[in-house]
């Protein structure tokens, strides 16, 4: 059985505000659960205090992937497997593998890092999110407060420090 | 804190709020196309139709139907196959070389001009497929597949095959990098509607719900994506070129062709996004969006991409002098002053001097004069791969063999049939997709917004 979940929402107009609210709001001792934004807000993943991302070391781990793969494929076919002489050349003429190799790179290290970002974010077509408040995709920050999680403040003490932080608004939301 | 400088030029202008820009953007998807779109549209089918006629018949009767010859085995086919190649250069530039130099202005032309790099690479692979005669075996000759012939594998060395991996490559990266781009504008579309339209915007935005942990792990993708794109375009027209560079062919053996071939890549690919912009923010009322300042900056790049193209076509010449080699030095003379002589002095009107209006300000700030010329960079870069081409072939080794090419009604027909899928898809694209990055241009409004100026 699942328990309902109540959130308690600050909602903001302005990037800069929003940033230090988020300070403000974690510096009171309240955990946030998530903001949601319509465009990326720079510095917001750092006063939220999120880990850099680590997709560009799956991106480079996908791209040797692809090199080697490249690589192993060329010499086996062109060396060991159907060695022929094609202009004179070596058979294992690596200059000639150079242009292969780096689309394989590119290839498998833009997939293999997209595809690790879909994952994580758990982004597929038939995911249902919750959506908090339907303008957090069009002009509003919505910052979401998950109450469970901050069972030692009460609602209205929440209440009072998000509109001191300079919320324009602070809603309730249930999910069931 | 947001800086802004009292320098720059607002990037969008009618002091737009957040809302404003969501609508502007959604309004064209969500209401009914207009008559005008119909009309537009029904052209372009209609342009694919008939060219359709003339891939059948290709296909059914074999390549003999078009106007090569035994001399010119290489014309329309390849000549259209770069030249649409090219013009899928700038949707990457813009995109992917644009957000490395942090160019805040690349935002509100950017999805429609990687949506004319997908279109085009796939007008431009059309070609290669349908040469093959019978494209349903081309897998074999194309890919390493696993065969009955031994297995017997493709040629590693040819430099046509090394554009296989490099036009699929480009093709599914770009594709990826736009529609991970519009995953967060699907999003907002969905969040706006209701019934069927919200089930299938829902499922395109695959979930998306804009938290802050997606949206700095979406930064992360669209920076390393932009950093792999980067030399992967620049490395797309590199191994175009390198089909024609790596041949012993006098007029193609050179190598200044990969830098030559990519500065006119972005130069066409640039005067295609102008052409299309021009009338997709006028008729879409985008012109606070797109503004004459982004006209003026886009034809900045043309000027500079015109210039290096022009300074190749003298290169090229002056080396064929003085390399001393006599079958070189020939097919320069032919080119300029041959029975091709028409299609070489039109490539030099279209490319070299035509582009050089735009350092008059009036001229690169005037929409028809940019309109108008844009279409004549596009139809000058045709010229200079069909120069490059043809007048190379048509004057081989041996006088006797010496011929000319003439396109037949199938070449034509085939060349259509392109404008007609480019054109359909493009259509298509701008009814049912945000022709603008709504969270990009969002992200930039705080600091570049006439408001931000005041």
């Amino acid at each position: 059985m699942e328990r309902d979940t109540h959130f308690i929402l600050g909602v903001y107009d302005d990037e800069d505000v929003l940033l230090h609210a988020v300070e403000k709001v974690r510096g009171s001792g309240v955990k946030i659960h998530e903001v949601y934004s319509p465009y990326p807000v720079h510095g917001l993943e750092h006063v939220l205090g999120y880990k850099r991302s680590k997709l560009p070391i799956a991106a480079f781990l996908f791209g040797m992937l692809g090199t080697s793969l490249a690589l192993t494929m060329q010499l086996y076919m062109m060396r060991f497997d159907w060695p022929m002489i094609i202009g004179g050349k070596d058979f294992a003429a690596f200059p000639d593998f150079v242009p292969v190799s780096f689309e394989m790179t590119v290839l498998l290290a833009a997939f293999g890092m997209v595809g690790v970002f879909l994952i994580t974010s758990n982004l597929k077509p038939w995911a249902q999110p919750r959506i908090f408040d339907v303008r957090s995709t069009d002009d509003k920050h919505i910052m979401a407060i998950d109450l469970a999680n901050n069972s030692s403040l009460d609602l209205d003490k929440i209440t009072e420090i998000l509109n001191e932080s300079g919320a324009t608004e602070v809603n309730k939301k249930s999910f069931e | 804190m947001q800086v802004t400088s009292s320098v720059r030029q607002p990037l969008v202008t009618g002091g737009k709020t957040y809302h404003d820009v969501t609508h502007d953007v959604c309004r064209q998807v969500e209401g009914k196309p207009s008559k005008l779109w119909f009309l537009a549209f029904l052209t372009a089918v209609s342009v694919l139709g008939l060219g359709s006629i003339a891939i059948l018949a290709t296909l059914w009767e074999g390549i003999g139907m078009w106007g090569l010859n035994k001399t010119v085995g290489w014309a329309w086919d390849i000549t259209n196959f770069v030249w649409w190649v090219g013009i899928g250069h700038a949707g990457t530039l813009i995109s992917a070389v644009l957000l490395l130099f942090r160019q805040k202005w690349r935002t509100s032309i950017n999805r429609a001009a990687e949506a004319m790099t997908i279109f085009a690479v796939i007008c431009a692979a059309m070609f290669p497929v349908i040469h093959m005669g019978r494209p349903w075996l081309g897998a074999y000759w194309a890919l390493p597949l696993p065969n009955t012939y031994g297995s017997l594998w493709v040629n590693f060395n040819s430099p046509l095959l090394w554009d296989v991996f490099a036009i699929s490559t480009y093709f599914s990266v770009s594709l990826v990098f736009w529609y991970i781009g519009l995953i967060p504008d699907f999003a907002t579309i969905r969040d706006r509607a209701t019934g069927l339209r919200k089930i299938i915007y829902g499922a395109l935005s695959l979930g998306w719900d804009g938290a802050a942990k997606t949206w700095m792990r979406y930064e992360s993708v669209s920076l390393i994506l932009a950093g792999l794109a980067t030399p992967l375009v620049l490395s797309v027209h590199t191994i175009v070129s390198f089909d024609f560079a790596t041949s012993v062919i006098p007029g193609w053996h050179t190598t200044i062709f990969p830098p030559y071939f990519v500065a006119g890549a972005i130069f066409s690919g640039f005067a295609m996004v102008l052409t299309l912009m021009i009338i997709t923010r006028k008729v879409y009322k985008l012109e606070d969006y797109i503004t004459i300042g982004h006209i003026e900056l886009m034809n900045i790049v043309i000027i500079i991409t015109g210039s290096i193209v022009g300074i190749a076509y003298i290169t090229e010449f002056f080396i064929a002098w003085y390399s001393g080699v006599e079958a070189e030095q020939y097919a320069f003379i032919n080119r300029a002053t041959g029975p091709y002589w028409w299609a070489y002095w039109s490539m030099m009107t279209c490319n070299v001097i035509s582009p050089q209006l735009f350092w008059i300000k009036k001229i690169r700030t005037s929409i028809v004069a940019t309109f108008a010329l844009s279409i004549v960079v596009n139809i000058g870069m045709w010229f200079e791969r069909f120069v490059i081409i043809v007048t190379s072939l048509h004057r081989d080794y041996l006088p006797s063999s010496w011929a000319m090419f003439y396109p037949t009604w199938a070449d034509v027909g085939v060349y259509l049939f392109t404008f007609g899928l480019f054109f359909t898809a493009f259509f298509l694209f701008a009814k049912f997709f945000p022709v603008i990055n709504m969270a990009e241009v969002k992200s930039v409004l705080k600091s570049s917004s006439e408001k931000a100026h005041k």
